[in-house]
């Protein structure tokens, strides 16, 4: 949209030369896979009393269908409005997410019963530990990235080691090294506190670099203005600078919220009673696995869209002084 | 103005006006790696002069305004800016960039901030001006640069013109006795240039003194006190206008001047 050129070429999906050999790879595709002795292929060929025929005759009924579908689906979606294109595409494919879900002939009684206990206290501390988190993470981001632009050697050799280190390892063994390596010096961690330090080294090392490429992203003019009003590089840096290396910082910033959000579910390995760690225990006992997992895969979801939504906000805020 | 506690240099009691020059440069001597930008230049600066540098690109005219408060190192000489030798320690440094505004080619106006925030943010942090008073005196130096109604816009919102006369607004703002111009009119379309200049010109009419970085011959002719021409890190020729204009003595200056002045 907004590097939309001024010519109107043929939109691809309404060229036949496209859209038609499209729609006979999917209906290929489908024949090859054998799109009748799915569950879905199975109700179709039932409609249509076939259930006991020929498997090619299901096969060519149930993809001849999808093929349709998707054809007429197409022809009406193309002459929607941008902005109503992107809200149909968007509801069809959920549609299609939840309706595999619904297709694993999901218990509601048993997600009904356990989905309190799922939020009150597997959402409640994936929440607390991601938030502390992702807080203490930005600051050592910011330290380490005002370290790294330093000319302090002891300063930008603790930021490189510390960046190198805890980008280079694996999550996982971090979590591990913490939990069960400090009380090997002596000092007994609780598992939340060493998820919580474990998660905020390694995001504070990722979101160094970002931090750093921020504010090297501002233009030497500024920092030279700032100096030759006689700015203290203090207040060069956060009153000049850092506002404007936002613009730059927000939107990966967001990205790796959103993966710590679900990096979260790793410290589940030392027993701390987050959503994926629940999701695991309770489906156990009644063999229920699928349910909760599902259950707690569209927890994250939403949260993940609640954090797009506000990063979006912040990044309107930033940007307001560069509309023209 | 408020002036440091700490600093006896700036304290000392006032001598008379000739006495101390605004700017004085002996023997600055500027290397980039091997290559000498600068080239034992003396210069000095008088109270109340318009000094106007020309030179080819390259020939280190910049580097040389840009030493005065401390954008750009130097490896020899010294320069004494108002009675207080620049050194690298804070305090000079500070000092010096008081009294020292500084204009650019690229405007440099902060872009997240408003007009009048470009010109209070210096005010309030660094003279510690109340939020009331520095915007009455910022919006008395946009009102002399003539552009107080764009106040509360941003710099984006602005013609070239208007934010290099920010710019200005900005730089005397903060009271300077001494505003550099490091070729305040390059980056700007041919229509916009006049309002600037008038603007400097203005400003030389109010006695400031000036160090202007420039290819406008025709500001030079009008304002300047003295022209000085520059080559590769050199100071090659300096007199007045009329003398440098009418009759330049060295080949040098002969040939940049047939070059710029078609």
């Amino acid at each position: 949209m907004h590097y939309a050129d001024n010519v109107d070429y043929p939109r691809l999906l309404s060229r036949p030369s496209i859209y038609i050999p499209g729609l006979a790879i999917l209906f290929g595709i489908l024949l090859y896979a054998q799109a009748g002795a799915t569950s879905l292929g199975q109700a179709l060929a039932g409609l249509f009393g076939l259930a006991e025929g020929s498997p090619l005759m299901a096969n060519l009924l149930v993809a001849l269908v999808i093929t349709a579908v998707v054809a007429i689906n197409i022809a009406v979606v193309m002459r929607l409005s941008l902005r109503h294109q992107v809200y149909a595409v968007w509801v069809e494919l959920a549609l299609l997410v939840l309706l595999f879900f619904y297709s694993f002939d999901l218990s509601f009684e048993f997600i009904r019963r356990k989905i309190g206990f799922l939020l009150t206290q597997g959402l409640v501390t994936t929440l607390y530990v991601s938030a502390v988190s992702i807080f203490i993470a930005s600051i050592l981001a910011m330290i380490g990235a005002i370290a790294k632009l330093s000319s302090n050697g002891i300063a930008l050799g603790i930021a490189n080691f510390y960046t190198s280190l805890f980008r280079g390892l694996p999550l996982l063994m971090q979590i591990y090294m913490i939990y069960l390596g400090l009380p090997q010096l002596g000092y007994v961690i609780n598992a939340v506190p060493a998820g919580i330090l474990a998660l905020s080294l390694c995001y504070g090392a990722y979101m160094t670099e970002i931090f750093r490429a921020g504010i090297e992203s501002i233009p030497k003019g500024q920092w030279e203005a700032s100096r030759a009003l006689g700015l203290k590089p203090k207040d060069t840096l956060t009153r000049i600078i850092l506002p404007q290396a936002m613009r730059i910082i927000v939107p990966p910033t967001g990205n790796q919220f959103i993966a710590m959000l679900k990096d979260s579910s790793l410290v589940s390995v030392v027993g701390v009673w987050e959503l994926m760690y629940l999701a695991r225990t309770q489906g156990q006992t009644e063999f229920r696995h699928v349910e909760m997992m599902i259950t707690a895969s569209l927890i994250y979801w939403i949260l993940s869209i609640v954090l797009e939504l506000i990063q979006a906000r912040i990044e309107r805020r930033f940007n307001k002084a560069q509309v023209r | 103005m408020i002036r440091s506690k700490k600093l006896p240099l700036v304290e000392m009691p006032p001598r008379p006006m000739e006495a101390v020059p605004a700017v004085e440069i002996r023997n600055l001597s500027k290397w980039y790696g091997s290559f000498q930008a600068l080239k034992d230049v003396d210069l000095t600066i008088a109270r109340g002069e318009k000094l106007v540098i020309c030179g080819p690109s390259g020939s280190g005219k910049s580097t040389l305004i840009r030493t005065v408060n401390a954008l750009e190192s130097f490896q020899e000489g010294r320069i004494v800016v108002d009675g207080i030798e620049l050194t690298r320690k804070p305090e000079a440094v500070e000092a010096v960039r008081k009294k020292v505004g500084m204009v650019f080619q690229q405007f440099n106006l902060f872009p997240h901030l408003t007009v009048l925030e470009n010109c209070t943010l210096a005010l309030r942090l660094v003279r510690g001006v109340s939020q009331k008073e520095a915007e009455e005196k910022a919006l008395h130096y946009l009102g002399k640069v003539r552009i107080p109604e764009q106040a509360h816009k941003y710099a984006s919102q602005l013609s070239g013109g208007q934010q290099q006369r920010v710019a200005i607004a900005r730089a005397l703002s903060m009271q300077p006795d001494i505003m550099l111009f490091d070729e305040p009119t390059s980056a700007l379309d041919p229509e916009m240039v006049k309002e600037v200049l008038d603007t400097m010109t203005q400003l030389a009419g109010e006695g400031m003194t000036m160090a202007v970085v420039t290819h406008e011959m025709g500001f030079a002719r009008q304002v300047a006190d003295r022209v000085v021409f520059m080559d590769r890190g050199e100071i090659v020729e300096q007199g007045t206008p009329s003398e440098f204009f009418s009759n330049p003595k060295e080949l040098r200056a002969r040939t940049f001047l047939s070059q710029i002045l078609h």
